[in-house]
Order: C-alpha cells, then sequence, then structure tokens
C-alpha cells in the first residue's frame, strides 16, 4: 500500500544518489563537451572501492560510524588514482574530435573498465551492510522509513551545495564556468583550459564515485553495475539540459519521482517511464528543460 | 532619382526581382530599413557596402535563410518572402558562397554530380551516380569553368581560387534564373581575380542570365557591373551605374573610402 | 590561373566496375553457401550469426553515411526478431525468407513514423534519441508478460519453401538462407551506396547546408536511410532468431546497439564487405573468448576499439577501399 509520502520519499532518495552521479556527468560535458558513457564505470569503481575500504575499516575494528569516512575515502582514492589517468592517459588524444566520436571513445573506456573491475575483485557480489544499518529506522506515521535514505537526501544537498558555491564563489569555479561558457574565449583571455579539464574531469569522476560508495549499501555491488545507471543517468542530463547543475538537480528529481511513482503505482511503467520522459524532451525541447546548448537539429 | 521606376540597364525588360519595404533588425541592430529594389532580368547588379552595410543581409532575405521582419520579395510573380531555402532554390535563385560550400572528401567530379542529381531531382536507389550521361554533363561545367584539370582531386587540397570556382560551377548547375554571388573574388589572389571573373561570366554564356554579386573590389565592380547598389546602414544610398553610383559623395564616404567622412558635403 | 587543358582520361565507366563488384559478390555468395556443407556445425553458426548481426550493423553503416550515428539499432532487431518469432508462434507463418522479410517490414513500420522526426536529428541528440527509444523499446517488452517478459520466449524451427528442416540439415540449410539474405541485401545495399541517392547521401554528411542549397532534401534523404536501416536491422532481428530458436528483451538494451556500433566503426562505412567482415572478426572474438578469457573480452574489444579510433578511424573497410583518407576527419 503506497502512501504519497512513500513515492515521495522513494522518489527523493533515488534522486539524491542520482544527482551525485549526473551532476558529474553534467560537469564533465560542460567543461570537456564529452557525454562519458565510462562515468557508470566510474560509479562501480566507487562502490567496489567502498566496499573494500569498509571492509578494511571494520577488520580495523573501527566503529561502525567510521564506514562513513570510509566511503568519502573511497571515493576520493578512485578520483585520485583513476581522473589523472584516464584524463592524460587516454582522452586528452581526442579531445577536438566530433563528438559522437568522444562518445565511442568512453564507450571502449566502459568496456575495458568492466573487465578491469572483474579482475580487480572477481564476479561475485559484494554486500556492504555496515553503514546501511547505522542509521535505523524512521517513523512517520504508520510507514517506517529507512534513515539511509534520509542521509542520502542530506548529502546530495551537501553536495549539491558544495558544488554550487564552488563554482559560483570560488575563484577557480568561475574561471571554469567561464571555460562552460566559451572555452575559446577564455583561453584567449589566458585561462589554463588544459588545467580546467584536468579539474572539472577529476571533481566528476569523484562525483560518480561518490554516488557509487554511498549506494552501495544498497545494492548488490557486482559487475554490470554500470550499465544500468549509465543510462539513467543519461536520461537526467537530457532532461535537465547538458552542462547545467540545476538540469542536473530538476532532471533527477523528475527521473526519481517518475520511476518511484511506477514502482508503487504503475509497475508495468517501472521501466519505460524514464525513457519516454527522456524521448519526450528530446522531441519537444532537445536542449533539456534548462538551455546549455543548442541541439543540433535542422 | 526612383529607384524602382528608373532602373538603368534595364531598357523596358521585366521586371525578375522585386524586393519592397524590406526591414530586418537584429535587436537593436538595423540590418535593412526601407529596402526597395527591381531588378530586371539579364541586369548584371553589384551591391557594394563596408562589412555590416547589409548587403550580405539582403541576399540571405532572397535566399530564404532570413526572413524579413515586414516588406516582400517577389521573384518573377511569386512571392518568396516566407519560402525555406531549398523552395527558393527550386524556383530557380542559386547563390555562390563566401567561403565556398562544398563536399571536402569528395573529387570535384563528384561534387558537380551532386550538384547535377539535387538540382535535376535525378535521385535513383540504384542507377549509379557516375553514368555516362550525369559524367558528360558534369564534364562540360567542369569544362567551362577550366576545373576540368582537377576532375578527381579531392576538394579538400585545392586551392583557394579553384574552390570559389567550383562553389560558383556547382550553383550554376541549377540553370537559374537569378544568381547570387557572394564575394565572388574575396580570398583569391589580385592578379587572379580578374581571369576569375573572365571565366565566370564567360561561362555565363549568352544567356544574360541575371546576376547580383557582392563585392568590395571596385575595379571588379567597374569593370563587370551595369548597375550597382551601394548600401550603408541597411539603407541603400546609391543605385545607379558604376560610372555615376561610384562618384557620389555618399559612395565614397561611406563604402569606398575616397572621402573623408567630416569632409564637407559638395553641391548635390 | 592555368590556361584550359585536355580533360583527364576518363577512369574505367562506373557501370561495368559495379557490375564486376556485383559479379564477385554474387559468386562469393555462392561459394560460402555451397562450402556451408563441408563446414562444421559451431562455424555455420558462427557464420549465421555473423551474416545476421551484420545486417543489423549494415543498417547503422547506412545511416552513418548520412553523418549521423544510432545507438538504438537495437530497437528495429528486437521488433524484427519479435514479429518473425511472433508470426510463427501465433500465425503458424513458418517459411524462413518468409519470416526474414516480414521481420523486416515489421521493423520498417515501426521505425515510419519516427522517421521524420529523427532525420532533423544530428550528433549527440540524434545518439541520445534512438538510444531513449530503443530502452522504451526495453523497458515495453520486459513488462509485457504476453510476450515472455524479461525470459522472452522460444521459437521453433522454420521450414523452406514448405519442406520441413531434417535434424542434420537444419542447421546448415538456415546457414544458406542467412547468407543467401544477407548476401542479397549486401549487394543491394552496394548499388545505393554507389547511386545517386547514396551520393546525395554522402554529401549530407559532407555539407548538409549546400546539399539543401542545391535544392536538394537532407530531411528526405536521412528518413530513407532510417527506413532502409530499420528494414536490414529487422531481417538481421528475424534471421538471428530463427538459428538462436530464442528471443527476449535484451536484443534491445542498449549494449546490444552498442555492439552492432562497434562493428560498424571496425569497418567503417566505405565498403559492405568490411561490415561483414567486422561482424564475423567479432563473433569469433566472442566465441573464444568465453571459452578462453570470459574476463578480459571485453577489455579487448575496448582496447581494439580506441586503436582503431586512434589509427584506423575509417575502418578496416578503408585499408582496401582506394579513397585518400589523409588528413580528413573520421
Amino acid at each position: 500500500m503506497a502512501t504519497a509520502l512513500t513515492i515521495l520519499i522513494d522518489g527523493l532518495s533515488y534522486a539524491s544518489w542520482l544527482f551525485i552521479v549526473a551532476l558529474g556527468l553534467t560537469l564533465v560535458f560542460g567543461v570537456l563537451k564529452i557525454l562519458n558513457i565510462a562515468h557508470g564505470s566510474f560509479y562501480a569503481l566507487g562502490a567496489y572501492a567502498a566496499a573494500t575500504f569498509v571492509g578494511w575499516f571494520a577488520s580495523m575494528k573501527f566503529a561502525p560510524e567510521w564506514s562513513l569516512v570510509a566511503m568519502l575515502l573511497a571515493a576520493v582514492a578512485v578520483a585520485v588514482l583513476v581522473a589523472p589517468l584516464t584524463e592524460r592517459g587516454l582522452m586528452r588524444f581526442f579531445y577536438g574530435r566530433d563528438e559522437v566520436l568522444l562518445v565511442l571513445v568512453t564507450y571502449a573506456l566502459f568496456l575495458v573498465l568492466e573487465d578491469v573491475t572483474k579482475l580487480l575483485w572477481g564476479a561475485n557480489p559484494y554486500y556492504v551492510s555496515e553503514p546501511y544499518a547505522m542509521f535505523g529506522n524512521v517513523e512517520i506515521g504508520e510507514q517506517v522509513y529507512v534513515g539511509y535514505d534520509f542521509m542520502l537526501m542530506g548529502l546530495a544537498v551537501a553536495v549539491g551545495l558544495a558544488v554550487w558555491w564552488g563554482l559560483n564563489r570560488t575563484r577557480q569555479g568561475k574561471i571554469v564556468l567561464a571555460v562552460i561558457h566559451s572555452e575559446e574565449v577564455a583561453a584567449s583571455m589566458g585561462v589554463n583550459v588544459s588545467r580546467v579539464y584536468m579539474l572539472a574531469f577529476g571533481v566528476g569522476v569523484f562525483l560518480a564515485a561518490l554516488g557509487g560508495a554511498f549506494t552501495a549499501p544498497l545494492i548488490s555491488v557486482q559487475p554490470g553495475v554500470s550499465v544500468g545507471v549509465i543510462i539513467v543517468s543519461f536520461a537526467v542530463v537530457i532532461i535537465g539540459g547538458l552542462g547545467s547543475i540545476e538540469g542536473a538537480a530538476i532532471g533527477a528529481l523528475i527521473v526519481g519521482l517518475a520511476r518511484s511513482f511506477a514502482v508503487h503505482v504503475m509497475p508495468q511503467a517501472e521501466l519505460f517511464s524514464i525513457y519516454i520522459v527522456m524521448a519526450l524532451v528530446l522531441m519537444v525541447r532537445p536542449e533539456g528543460l534548462f538551455q546549455r546548448i543548442q541541439a543540433r537539429k535542422i | 532619382m526612383n529607384p524602382v521606376a528608373d532602373t538603368p540597364g534595364a531598357g523596358g525588360r521585366e521586371v525578375l526581382l522585386r524586393a519592397s519595404g524590406i526591414e530586418k533588425r537584429f535587436g537593436a541592430v538595423v540590418a535593412a530599413s526601407g529596402l526597395d529594389v527591381a531588378v530586371a532580368a539579364g541586369e548584371r547588379v553589384s551591391l557594394i557596402g563596408s562589412n555590416g552595410a547589409g548587403k550580405t543581409t539582403f541576399v540571405n532575405m532572397i535566399t530564404g535563410y532570413l526572413k524579413p521582419d515586414t516588406g516582400s520579395i517577389v521573384l518573377g510573380g511569386r512571392d518568396i518572402t516566407r519560402l525555406d531555402p531549398r523552395a527558393i532554390t527550386r524556383l530557380g535563385v542559386a547563390r555562390s558562397f563566401q567561403i565556398p560550400q562544398l563536399f571536402p572528401a569528395m573529387s570535384v567530379l563528384e561534387n558537380m554530380l551532386v550538384a547535377l542529381a539535387c538540382h535535376g531531382q535525378r535521385l535513383s536507389f540504384w542507377r549509379t551516380a557516375r553514368r555516362a550521361d550525369a559524367v558528360a554533363r558534369a564534364d562540360a561545367l567542369l569544362e567551362r569553368f577550366n576545373l576540368a584539370e582537377h576532375r578527381e582531386r579531392r576538394v579538400a587540397e585545392l586551392p583557394g581560387g579553384v574552390r570559389k570556382l567550383l562553389d560558383i560551377a556547382m550553383a550554376l548547375t541549377a540553370e537559374p534564373r537569378l544568381l547570387l554571388l557572394d564575394e565572388p573574388t574575396s580570398g583569391v589572389s589580385a592578379e587572379e581575380k580578374f581571369p576569375m571573373m573572365e571565366i565566370v561570366m564567360r561561362a555565363l554564356g549568352e544567356e544574360r542570365m541575371t546576376v547580383l554579386f557582392v563585392e568590395h573590389d571596385m575595379d571588379i565592380v567597374a569593370r563587370y557591373a551595369d548597375r550597382v547598389i551601394a548600401f550603408y546602414a541597411g539603407r541603400i544610398i546609391a543605385d545607379d551605374a558604376p560610372a555615376v553610383a561610384l562618384a557620389t559623395d555618399d559612395v565614397r564616404r561611406y563604402v569606398t573610402g575616397t572621402l573623408r567622412p567630416d569632409a564637407a558635403p559638395s553641391q548635390e | 590561373m592555368t590556361p584550359s587543358s585536355p580533360p583527364h582520361a576518363p577512369r574505367v565507366a562506373s557501370p561495368t566496375r559495379g557490375g564486376l563488384v556485383s559479379l564477385a559478390g554474387v559468386l562469393l555468395i555462392v561459394a560460402l553457401v555451397v562450402a556451408g556443407a563441408f563446414m562444421p556445425k559451431w562455424l555455420t553458426f558462427l557464420l549465421t550469426m555473423a551474416a545476421s548481426h551484420g545486417l543489423v550493423s549494415l543498417g547503422i553503416v547506412l545511416l552513418m553515411r548520412g553523418g549521423v550515428v544510432s545507438f538504438g539499432q537495437g530497437l528495429v532487431f528486437a521488433v524484427g526478431g519479435y514479429a518473425a518469432a511472433l508470426a510463427f508462434n501465433r500465425l503458424g507463418f513458418t517459411d524462413a525468407l518468409g519470416l526474414a522479410v516480414a521481420g523486416g517490414v515489421a521493423a520498417t513500420v515501426v521505425a515510419a513514423p519516427f522517421a521524420p522526426l529523427l532525420s532533423r536529428y544530428r550528433g549527440i541528440f540524434f545518439a541520445m534519441l534512438t538510444l531513449a527509444m530503443s530502452m522504451v523499446a526495453y523497458g515495453v517488452l520486459v513488462k509485457t508478460s504476453a510476450l515472455g517478459g524479461s525470459d522472452g520466449f522460444n521459437m521453433g524451427r522454420p521450414t523452406l519453401f514448405g519442406q520441413a528442416l531434417p535434424d542434420a540439415r537444419a542447421g546448415h540449410v538456415l546457414y544458406g538462407v542467412t547468407i543467401a539474405f544477407a548476401g542479397v541485401l549486401a549487394l543491394l545495399a552496394r548499388t545505393y551506396f554507389d547511386s545517386t541517392r547514396g551520393l546525395v547521401t554522402q554529401a549530407v554528411r559532407e555539407n548538409e547546408l549546400r546539399v539543401e542549397y542545391l535544392g536538394g532534401s537532407v530531411r528526405e534523404a536521412m528518413s530513407i536511410n532510417f527506413l532502409l536501416a530499420a528494414f536490414a536491422g529487422g531481417s538481421g532481428g528475424a534471421l538471428t532468431v530463427m538459428s538462436l530458436g530464442h528471443i527476449d528483451p535484451n536484443f534491445s538494451y542498449w549494449t546490444t546497439s552498442g555492439e552492432f556500433v562497434f562493428v560498424a566503426i571496425l569497418a567503417g562505412w566505405q565498403s559492405v564487405l568490411a561490415v561483414f567482415v567486422a561482424s564475423t572478426l567479432l563473433e569469433v572474438v566472442r566465441s573464444f573468448s568465453s571459452l578462453y578469457f570470459p574476463n578480459t573480452w571485453q577489455l579487448s574489444l575496448g582496447v581494439f576499439l580506441l586503436l582503431m579510433i586512434r589509427f584506423l578511424p575509417r575502418g578496416i573497410g578503408s585499408l582496401w577501399v582506394d579513397r585518400g583518407a589523409k588528413g580528413d576527419r573520421a
């Protein structure tokens, strides 16, 4: 029996981790003009790393609260290790090429990372349970909700504010905004675009891994998680508008709530509800709800 | 002087293109204001003016790339103001481009074959593009433009002057009633300009096709135009035979730069 | 400006050259079909899959020649497959050739309403819209229990010209049907590529603005390509289902579409033969990998794709098609 509140909380919880991940995806597109299929793989790496770090902390007899730190460290570790390697070691050889070609490059990267995670962690699923239990349950009226979900919502808000503040209130952030707006003009004004690329890509990977790390307790971490995540993330950034921060938030909300509504009320629509919205947005307003780039249309 | 009624060189020929009351603004920028132009069949008209004066905007409105805010454009009695570029092309208007718009990875011959296919609507799912008759027609056109020697070369490898010629040659495949040339000699070296225009004008043949060409080189204008229309800030400031138009104060002041802007106006 | 010089001697008149290519193609098809009688079962199955999948990738190549990449070809693959399987199970229509055509027609009919819309999109947006459409289909198929939901359903053995296919020969006959059908479509595709419409399609990829200013219709060209790609993909789906005996919603999943795109990129958009060579390569890698290196075959594909994009951006077809490729964009 699904009440409106259940649908809402379920939707918001789903939207929370989705927002964090999509934010990274849209940021990378905004700055580097790359629609990164491997973004889902970074999510998976974050989830796997979280499983490992949480396991380490547990085996070292740290208190359960430290598992949150473990997850955060996992995301940082993934970003620090993977982002420079990927951006400097692969992506930069294809900068300036056709945007669809870049998608294909990221598709190849996705294929590679699928097997890399299998080689590093094996094919069996991991379960990260400690953090989930930490937050207990919350009773609202007659329904019981999982505390972890509310923590996720808080995390999403915190991340959103942090990124917003970082972009709009710091000098480095404004430089990033300038590059998003017009790379040519920024470069001609002396901005080191190469460094902005590295920074943006690093933050993008971090956000994907963060989303993965903090979602790990909710899922079974196994090969293939990246596949579903990337496609939903695409839907979010298309709906919200490629390169738009607000768009990632609104898009995540729409997708989260649509999915939640479908799951509880109309299960037949669960899977395609998201993609119908994505297709409709592409047909009616391809720039997404928050126009950043013009759709290539005739 | 009434540009519409006293069209020099028309000699009583029918009006092919009539633009009336054209207005076009981009925000605060006036791209066209109060344009009234009538071009008779067979005229060779040069559009001159400094950058941003409104000549290219005018051309773009004729070809349908832009739509005027108010006013109408009539081609041979048919109102073309709101039509899209493809429809206007099919009504007999062709244009060349300031920066040649070609198919870079394809050969010169293939570029011509595409142009012929698009115009003639001889589109087939199975008949090969390199049919003997199509190739013969393409070769004939290339011959008229001195492009035959480049037949198999990829366009991306061609020098600028050759690309401009090909751009114009492709426009001509449509056998248009009205040909618009957008700065045909821009980017062409000084010693090549006249030979190039000779080739173009000769290729236009004896049909006395109606031609509007945007030009900055006044020697070219003086040599090849029957009539000059000068633009400044979206308005027409002169519309007359070249010798007359190029000598007017406004044209000297705002287009050719041979009269300093602050010099006192001479007697009208 | 150099004075006019005599025109070059014309190349071998293309209709004759085209005729030679067609003849060679027919001979190759016949040779392959005949050779099938002497091949081990695993090989005929592998080549059957290579050919039927190759048709789907051929559809993508058709679109790539016009300058767009479809990430949703799985949609027509699935529609063709489900149509064939349903026609077999529910309508009792069992002829293999007929089912292949039925799959193609069904996919074309489903694609038709979307062709005018899709013909207006390019780049990322075309890719994303086709992707979204194929994922909508996936979502619908998974939740449609009448079609077996996420498990899909099985299909029996088709007949050919009224004859039932005995156990020992069924694989070989379906191989022959698939090779022949794919071969005919390949030859038709080659003819289309060389036709005036094919040339205009290439021009659209190069400079669609100029095509419009020459009086050509970009939207018409792209719509037609989309429909032709749908037929190829749909018949490929039908042929796949017939040999596989089973269909499920994964036919429409984005990773399936991704593999077809992989083959198309590998092949390049100049040579039709290259598409089937590339498709065979993928099938070979797929078969042997599951035996010998199950945990690294995606890695190999990924690395291979990267090397292709970096060093052979026009695909393996560029190795034998005589188009100059220096300095051109991929």
